[in-house]
């Protein structure tokens, strides 16, 4: 067994600092070493999305991205993003349009469209579409999800990242 | 699947970084973006020692425009290619391929220097570099070494770099006036690995210097050379374009996997060749898409 590592980072905005091996994978730490479940694990190896995280602002895959590597950064997870408010018209428009039925995949949905929104504040469906092609719904069938965000950003949820 | 067991380094330094290659050999495998490691690591495909963690060295980013050349560092990640106005204006090719790289969350992580040294064939960027004639620069204990793009990529996953060096940046001449490139792919969804692409360049307006590189065909990135030389010899007509798909029949080594046939992957060969030409050259006959059966 290998030596855990001490990192230090900020999650959500507060600080935290643990130890951790180096196997392990910055989604699980977020889960079950902070306990913050909204990061959800699908696919294990970058496909799926439902992992989707900020890491010093930009949105990664938290399954691709070694605890360790996380050092020294600041993490964003759905429940900072959802708390702080800056999602709360994306959200509204997920629930109104039906863009959800499990919602396994909506945490990473949400901060994968909130990125779009932030660069593009009225993107095309075709723009919608491409930047969630690594997101994957398994209910849906990702028309109400398109329609959802074009509705957010018709009602004007760009602007914070 | 969860990742097996290693140990893990951060490194500050290139000098550093060589230190703890020099001292775990193949044991080690550096740690760029990750995007395509920690996807094999968690698939349990490898099973390093150590993973040495070049990301916290602050000079190997960056774009950088001198004498001619454009010079990228390693660390430089996708989205930052995708961002660039250099490379907009110096090396469109590879701010058209970049867009390609699986998906916006891939690409806020991953690095030209990681995608090229991991070298898969499905890869976009191995075959750009291919294209536009790029030096790979890369260090080690006795220096740096600089390696043509088309010596660098051996075969599947093989690259030209030895176990004790390090990718460091790539220089690519930058675009002349009349330079015109083409860039295709065919995928399944948009992100997906390529069933077959296609990344081709001319430095001038004729056919004379044209370049085409393929990837997702083989088992690495391949330069179409007997097609180019159709096409110098005929020109861009419906002749020259005939005579250079027929031409890849002896450049390609196409490979059959769960995606696609061999036979399949000839044939999007040469789909792909017309439609490159078709940009390439828009007034000339050759680029003319034509139903094959």
């Amino acid at each position: 067994m290998t030596k855990p590592i001490a990192i230090s980072l900020a999650v959500n905005g507060e600080p935290v600092e643990a130890l951790v091996r180096p196997r392990q994978h910055l989604a699980d730490f977020l889960r079950d070493t902070l306990g913050l479940t909204g990061t959800h694990i699908g696919c294990e190896h970058g496909v799926c999305g439902a992992c989707s995280v900020r890491l010093d602002g930009d949105v990664v895959r938290g399954c691709l991205v070694l605890a360790v590597q996380a050092d020294g950064a600041q993490v964003e997870t759905i429940e900072g993003a959802s708390d702080s408010g800056e999602l709360a018209s994306l959200q509204h428009a997920f629930a109104a349009r039906n863009a959800l039925q499990c919602g396994y995949c909506t945490p990473g949905m949400l901060l994968n469209a909130a990125e779009l929104l932030a660069r593009n504040p009225s993107p095309s469906r075709d723009d919608i579409r491409q930047h969630l092609s690594g997101n994957y719904c398994r209910c849906t069938g990702y028309q109400a999800i398109v329609d959802a965000v074009e509705a957010a950003a018709r009602a004007g949820a760009g602007g914070a990242p | 699947m969860k990742a097996p067991d290693f140990d893990y380094v951060r490194v500050r330094s290139l000098d550093e970084a060589l230190a703890a290659l020099a001292a775990h050999g193949e044991g080690a495998r550096i740690l760029a973006g990750g995007q395509s490691l920690v996807p094999a690591l968690n698939l349990r495909l490898l099973a390093p020692e150590i993973l040495v963690d070049i990301g916290g060295i602050a000079d190997l980013s960056g774009i950088a425009l001198a004498d001619g050349t454009i010079r990228i560092g390693a660390m430089t990640r996708h989205a930052d290619l995708e961002r660039s106005p250099e490379i907009a204006r110096h090396v469109p090719l590879l701010a058209r391929a970049v867009r390609e790289i699986g998906h916006p969350a891939i690409r806020n992580r991953g690095t030209i220097g990681g995608s090229l040294a991991h070298a898969d064939p499905a890869s976009e960027l191995p075959a750009c570099v291919l294209a536009l004639e790029a030096r790979i620069v890369a260090r080690g204990p006795s220096g740096e070494r600089t390696i043509a793009a088309s010596d660098f990529f051996r075969g599947l996953y093989e690259t030209a770099l030895g176990p004790d060096e390090i990718l460091v940046r790539i220089e690519i001449p930058a675009a002349a006036a009349g330079e015109r490139f083409a860039f295709h792919e065919l995928a399944r969804r948009h992100g997906d690995y390529a069933m077959a692409g296609i990344a081709a360049l001319a430095r001038d307006t004729g056919a004379a210097t044209l370049r085409i590189a393929y990837f997702g065909i083989g088992s690495r990135p391949m330069l179409a050379a007997g097609a180019a030389a159709a096409l110098r010899d005929h020109g861009a007509s419906e002749a020259g374009a005939a005579a250079a798909v027929r031409a890849l029949g002896a450049d390609l080594e196409p490979q059959s996997d769960l995606q696609a046939s061999a036979a399949l992957r000839m044939h999007l060969a040469g789909v792909l060749l017309r439609r490159a030409l078709k940009d390439l050259f828009p007034d000339a006959a050759g680029g003319r898409e034509e139903e094959i059966a």
